[in-house]
């Protein structure tokens, strides 16, 4: 397949008071060309500094790449230029982020930071570039674009802003989206548009998404792939269908685990993870997650395990076939709740 | 515990609650002291219902609708412009402020944000003792032992007790805010989006705890939070709101299953499912919702619902029993089944013969 962005053993580091900490810790992956992955991960998995590594973005903030490729369509962006980074971003690459408010500027209106987009990466006049700005506006879903264009930022609504930011990134017609946790501010309904949106973009572009998200429901709707990270590392990655059929690290399956669903039973404990989220600066040795696994072992607690093929799947686990006995186990013990494929029945 | 709470169908008992007609408006710019017809917000619009001893009763609805506004207004956090709240017959907001205060050992709050909401100068056990201290309940080392029962209580050390906010992770903190709401055993406690703050991993912690306490102690918790699938898992009744009115309230299994409002209905829908295999029919709502500064006359939905008439523009909805023990603000409700769509598709039919 045709991959647009290759991801070798990235490790990105910020300066702390004592020392580096490792954000994002070996991380290896890629993305084919029209498909959606998602990264989802709970603060500080490193998902977005993940994405921002990508940009180039995190030694605007204390950080560094400081091992690793990546490699977009072939070239590797870890080694180059700032100046031919920017002619990257926004153009082949584009990103939107969580909170629109701040990404936009308040001084200008809204026609003058998406004309300026496209002025910077088209040569185009001014005119033509104005024509564009409503033309985009209007295709992601802004009514009376004319009246939107003179708009200030603040004028606009949380959901508005964010298709404004969309317009912004799509203004150059870029290859790879990245959007970071594009509708964690939004209301559900609102939500719902900007992912039908995304939806929409991919289908009629055979757009690149990467989509960063905690929300497991967000992933389950958009991505062809799950990419599972905790605390810098990958954890598991899976086609969408066969992580929700059967996760394979035991992270994935308390995750899963974790969200009460819409046809679960009500009123009963959930099951959930003990314990909480290591701080960057405190990662306990060998495998991450070790301190609140259920299956962690002595092996665990000092050897990281690596991330493996499984099939078509990859996962970084010791103990992969424990629990996926544990599982026929308990599938067996239920005998009936679950038919042969795993689907559960709906009650509704 | 578990199949007993499933089992047992909420008992219309005596209400422990009763909220009539509450409004809080809040005034803003373009009127003045000396100047008439001042404009207002209307985050609460005229809501009355009951909570019934023991229940939790889970509110729902999209930023802005005024569910936060509406629980603050129950306990008299902030002061309602107009209505009643009744707390086991007394009506609350004649209290002066010295009963009030006798009346907040038994109403509490735990708020959403564990960072903001514990104050970092003070030591978790500063921090639940307080509430001994300002009701004069302990002192010394009854009141020490008391506060460890309660870290203890909500599952964290109680050697933290010399601790401070800073050195817990946001679940702990969250832990710390739902022990001082407890600390003083009260009968009734708002949650205010008490899990929305919290990593996932974490959140089913709390909402565990959370569940565990309402049985143990036997609280009734008024239950605000934004997401769907969590008020669904711990609520025996649920109320959806929509720019400052309730829409919806019935048993949690009438709402999830059989919902009678088009928001209701529509917003099920979108929700995102943890899970690729239920793929649902998404009814994605045009729009945004209005500002409450102005909203549209009527029914509040009117302006993004499907289902809208000219009958909806001029005559607001009061929520009314459309099914058994079902309420819903609508001049056409879905029947027990129907899904929008297919309200939707009789609409447009019913429609035909005028246009033709």
């Amino acid at each position: 397949m045709d991959k647009i962005l290759e991801i070798d053993n990235l490790v990105t580091a910020y300066q702390g008071k004592e020392g580096f900490v490792h954000a994002v810790d070996g991380v290896s992956f890629d993305l084919n060309r029209g498909e959606t992955v998602c990264i989802v991960g709970e603060s500080g998995s490193g998902k977005s500094v993940t994405s921002m590594s990508i940009m180039r973005l995190v030694e605007f903030e204390n950080g560094t790449i400081k091992e690793g490729t990546i490699k977009f369509n072939g070239e590797d962006l870890a080694k180059k230029s700032n100046e031919e980074m920017r002619k990257i971003r926004g153009s082949k690459i584009s990103m939107i982020f969580q909170e629109p408010l701040t990404a936009l500027n308040p001084v200008f209106t809204i026609g003058k930071q998406i004309t300026e987009a496209i002025l910077f990466h088209h040569k185009v006049g001014k005119k033509e570039a104005y024509r564009r700005a409503e033309e985009l506006v209007r295709m992601v879903g802004i009514s009376d674009p004319q009246a939107r264009l003179k708009q200030y930022p603040h004028e606009l609504s949380g959901g508005m802003r964010q298709r404004v930011m969309i317009a912004i990134a799509l203004a150059s017609e870029p290859e790879l989206l990245i959007a970071d946790e594009p509708t964690t501010a939004l209301d559900v309904t609102i939500e719902a548009q900007i992912l039908e949106l995304l939806r929409s973009l991919r289908r009629d572009r055979n757009m690149s998404i990467m989509l960063i998200t905690h929300d497991i429901g967000v992933a389950a709707e958009m991505a062809d792939r799950i990419i599972i990270m905790y605390a810098g590392k990958i954890m598991e990655i899976s086609k969408t269908q066969d992580l929700f059929d059967q996760p394979l690290h035991p992270y994935s399956k308390g995750l899963l685990d974790s969200v009460p669903r819409m046809d679960g039973e009500r009123g009963v404990p959930l099951n959930s993870i003990k314990g909480s989220i290591p701080r960057l600066n405190e990662v306990p040795k060998g495998c991450r997650f070790s301190p609140r696994c259920p299956y962690a072992t002595e092996k665990c607690y000092t050897e990281m395990p690596p991330l493996e093929a499984r099939g078509d799947r990859q996962v970084a686990c010791w103990h992969v076939d424990r629990l996926l006995q544990d599982e026929s186990l308990k599938n067996e013990i239920k005998g009936g709740g679950m038919d042969e494929s795993g689907v559960k029945e709906l009650s509704y | 515990m578990n199949q007993e709470l499933k089992n047992s169908p909420i008992e219309p008992s005596e209400p422990l609650l009763k909220i009539e007609n509450l409004k809080k408006y809040f005034p803003i710019k373009g009127g003045g002291y000396f100047k008439g017809n001042k404009k207002v917000v209307k985050a609460v619009d005229g809501v009355s219902f009951e909570i019934y001893r023991g229940e939790t009763l889970g509110l729902v609805g999209e930023s802005g609708c005024g569910k936060s506004t509406l629980g603050r207004n129950i306990l008299r956090l902030q002061e309602p412009t107009e209505g009643r709240v009744f707390f086991k017959e007394n009506d609350i907001l004649a209290y002066r402020s010295h009963e009030m205060r006798k009346l907040r050992r038994q109403m509490q709050i735990i708020y959403q944000d564990p960072f903001s909401s514990l104050n970092p100068r003070f030591t978790v056990g500063e921090i639940i003792g307080e509430m001994f201290d300002i009701h004069g309940v302990a002192k010394g080392a009854e009141k020490e032992k008391k506060v460890k029962e309660m870290i203890e209580l909500v599952g964290l050390d109680p050697s933290r007790y010399h601790s401070y906010p800073h050195e817990f992770s946001g679940g702990q903190r969250q832990r710390v805010g739902i022990a001082r709401a407890l600390a003083l055993n009260p009968e009734f406690v708002v949650a205010d989006e008490p899990v929305s703050a919290l990593d996932v991993s974490v959140q089913s912690q709390v909402i565990n705890l959370l569940m565990k306490l309402k049985e143990e102690l036997g609280l009734t918790m008024l239950f605000i939070a934004h997401g769907l699938n969590v008020v669904r898992h711990i609520s025996d009744r649920v109320g959806v709101m929509y720019l400052g009115r309730i829409v919806e309230l019935s048993e949690t299994d009438n709402i999830f299953d059989y919902p009678a409002h088009p928001y209701t209905a529509a917003l099920l829908s979108t929700v995102p499912e943890a899970d690729p295999r239920l793929k649902k029919e998404r009814i994605v709502l045009k729009g945004e919702v209005p500002s409450p500064a102005n909203p549209p006359s009527g029914c509040h939905f009117r302006t993004r619902c499907p289902l809208a008439t000219e009958r909806c523009a001029n005559e607001r909805p009061e929520l009314a029993e459309v099914r058994d023990n079902h309420f819903a603000a609508c001049h056409y409700p879905l029947e027990k089944g129907q899904t929008l769509k297919e309200a939707i598709t009789s609409l447009e039919q019913s429609r035909q013969p005028v246009t033709q």
